[in-house]
């Protein structure tokens, strides 16, 4: 089925009144994720955001929570608040992102409450990509620049219109009340066709680069891998699937907030004891650890590959490193037996 | 909603004593405020918390103190960081958070009808007093064997909790070898480093296990010692330390491999630590 944009926008409009809706608009510096209350603030023709939406979920600087000193005495208060939020506008690899995030956030014995009381009052809408960056690779990460996995509601845009496609419960529960679906065209059909076959053109290939890496924790190609790398940690923030971060105080007087931010292990200071020691104080150690993290230990605690092909990283290095060459250079490394 | 476990409770430090010599390390007794608190704190040997010092941050730390010591938990903490010299320099009475426990425990369960030899340097002594003080408790000291405590430091007035282990000194449950790295005045017992002692002693394998705690050097000469005496690398048991911020396996830093030190550990067998790269 599919609803024009016209209508759409006219139900869009109308659920800004009970949600935070958050869209990409346009920014000086591209394409980002902000609230929103019309349609007409959406920016329709984009690749993607630079920053991934992500922020929503597990925002770059939040409060957890608040205290007051008086004297000896200390009264604290959670800091978790929630609106009902619609996103709006995801992109197949930012919604997979979610799925890996969502992994991380509850493990075996925890589930964080910051994250989820925000991802389970967000109502996700997904749009497959038309236009594929050079930078792309999802189609080499399991999936493709039309795929629905993470979203509650797939869009495909077919120009004036939108192909809907309602995924899960709350995404039914949201559209249930859509006026104006019409039947899809023989040219729509063709349209949606070409779109959903579409392939980003950049590959890498990771059918066996987990257990590769299995094998390849003393290996010399991190020694030189590693040398151009400044350790900006530009990458990790611009990462859909990075969650690491940071907790720390913020204090004026007897007020305290304890805040957690967005952080990285491509600085030395991330895993720095106060002790003076350091398990990961080289450059070649961190890399190491971003990249079995994402292709080896995430695979064997989550089932999956932490990274999704958005090509972010590539943008977004000041040096240009590659994620896709390391990845190729793992497939070429040769092991040494010890 | 579930608990959130990023809220600490509030105890209140009722002592705060120096408890070395070098005045670097002090012990930290915390009060529960009430009985719902307290018994939502159920907690093993080995088991870590994280303290807030309002106002200063959030660090972890072993529990020195054992489930059969209600009402209270304890904390020695070196005067390292931020949040450590808060602590040091924290008034009698003024409240903290708490979070947790976290993490896993010594595998007390596989302890049971074996023979344990606890082996500890400096102040790496916390959980090691804890997991002592359980044994000993006359519910549990029928579970085990023979308790072997070897505990060094590099002089006497380092050596943490120096009363009770004057007490287990003439505890019959319990064989206690205490020594320090060089002579000093008015020491009369061993000298000499713990890989040394623990050859000297050289406590029976036999359906025995170990458990080590101390400085990276003290493990590293003492595991070969260990091995020599036919320990199988899965009855030596260690706990480890790492930079934590979460404490919940979700902030990303104190992984080894796949295995996060916080939810994961931070006790393991050197049988695992095997298997894990040694990043640490």
């Amino acid at each position: 089925m599919k609803i024009s944009k016209e209508k759409f926008g006219q139900s869009f409009d109308a659920l800004a009144a009970e949600y935070q809706i958050i869209a990409p608009v346009s920014e000086a510096e591209g394409v980002n994720y902000e609230a929103v209350k019309n349609f007409s603030e959406v920016k329709q023709d984009y690749l993607n955001s630079k920053l991934p939406p992500k922020s929503f979920f597990f925002p770059q600087h939040e409060k957890l929570l608040s205290y007051k000193k008086e004297g000896k005495d200390v009264t604290v208060k959670n800091e978790l608040k929630v609106k009902k939020t619609i996103l709006f506008g995801v992109r197949p690899c930012d919604a997979k992102g979610f799925l890996l995030l969502d992994t991380v956030f509850k493990n075996d014995q925890y589930t964080d409450p910051y994250y989820f009381e925000r991802r389970d009052n967000t109502v996700v809408i997904g749009v497959a990509c038309n236009k594929i960056a050079p930078t792309c690779f999802c189609s080499s990460m399991g999936f493709s620049p039309a795929s629905s996995a993470g979203s509650d509601v797939f869009l495909i845009d077919l120009g004036d219109a939108y192909q809907v496609e309602v995924i899960s419960e709350k995404g039914k529960a949201l559209f249930a009340g859509l006026a104006g679906l019409e039947e899809l065209s023989t040219e729509d059909h063709a349209r949606v066709d070409t779109i959903k076959s579409a392939q980003t053109t950049s590959k890498v290939d990771v059918s066996t680069i987990t257990s590769k890496l299995d094998k390849m924790f003393d290996n010399s190609y991190w020694d030189t891998l590693q040398e151009k790398c400044i350790g900006c940690n530009a990458c990790t923030f611009a990462c859909p699937s990075c969650h690491c971060f940071d907790i720390s105080e913020e204090v004026r007087k007897n007020d305290g907030t304890r805040v957690r931010t967005w952080d990285g292990c491509m600085a030395p200071l991330f895993t720095l004891h106060a002790s003076g020691h350091n398990p990961r104080d080289k450059k070649k150690t961190r890399w190491r650890q971003r990249m079995m993290h994402k292709f080896n230990y995430f695979v064997h605690n989550s089932g999956d590959i932490s990274c999704v092909g958005c090509g972010r990283c590539i943008k977004s290095c000041p040096v240009n490193m590659d994620i896709r060459q390391v990845i190729d250079g793992v497939n070429k490394a040769e092991l040494v037996v010890n | 909603m579930e608990l959130n476990p990023y809220m600490p409770i509030t105890m209140k430090l009722v002592k705060n004593l120096v408890e070395t010599e070098d005045r670097n390390i002090n012990t930290f007794t915390l009060q529960f405020l009430n009985k719902q608190d307290e018994d939502n704190f159920k907690y093993m040997p080995g088991q870590f918390a994280e303290i807030s010092a309002f106002g200063h941050g959030e660090a972890p730390f072993g529990i020195a103190t054992s489930p059969t010591e209600p009402g209270i938990l304890k904390f020695s903490v070196a005067k390292v960081g931020c949040v450590s010299n808060a602590l040091h320099l924290m008034e009698e009475g003024t409240m903290v958070g708490v979070r947790g426990p976290l993490g896993n425990y010594y595998p007390l369960e596989e302890f049971k009808g074996k023979n344990v030899v606890i082996i500890g340097g400096g102040f790496a002594f916390t959980t090691l007093r804890s997991l002592a003080v359980y044994m000993l408790d006359e519910k549990h000291r029928g579970d085990y064997g023979d308790i072997t405590v070897i505990y060094g430091a590099r002089n006497p007035g380092l050596l943490l909790y120096k009363e009770e282990l004057a007490a287990w000194e003439t505890n019959p449950n319990i064989n206690l070898v205490t020594t320090i790295d060089r002579p000093a005045e008015g020491w009369n017992k061993r000298v000499g480093f713990i890989p040394t002692v623990t050859e000297e002693i050289a406590p029976s394998s036999v359906n025995t296990y170990a458990v080590v705690c101390g400085p990276p050097a003290m493990i590293k000469y003492t595991l070969p010692v260990l091995e020599k005496l036919n320990f199988p690398p899965e009855r030596i048991i260690t706990s480890l330390e790492m930079r934590m911020k979460c404490g919940l396996g979700i902030c990303g830093r104190c992984n080894i491999g796949t295995e996060y030190v916080c939810k994961d550990g931070p006790v393991f067998s050197m049988a695992q630590l095997k298997e894990l790269p040694s990043e640490y």
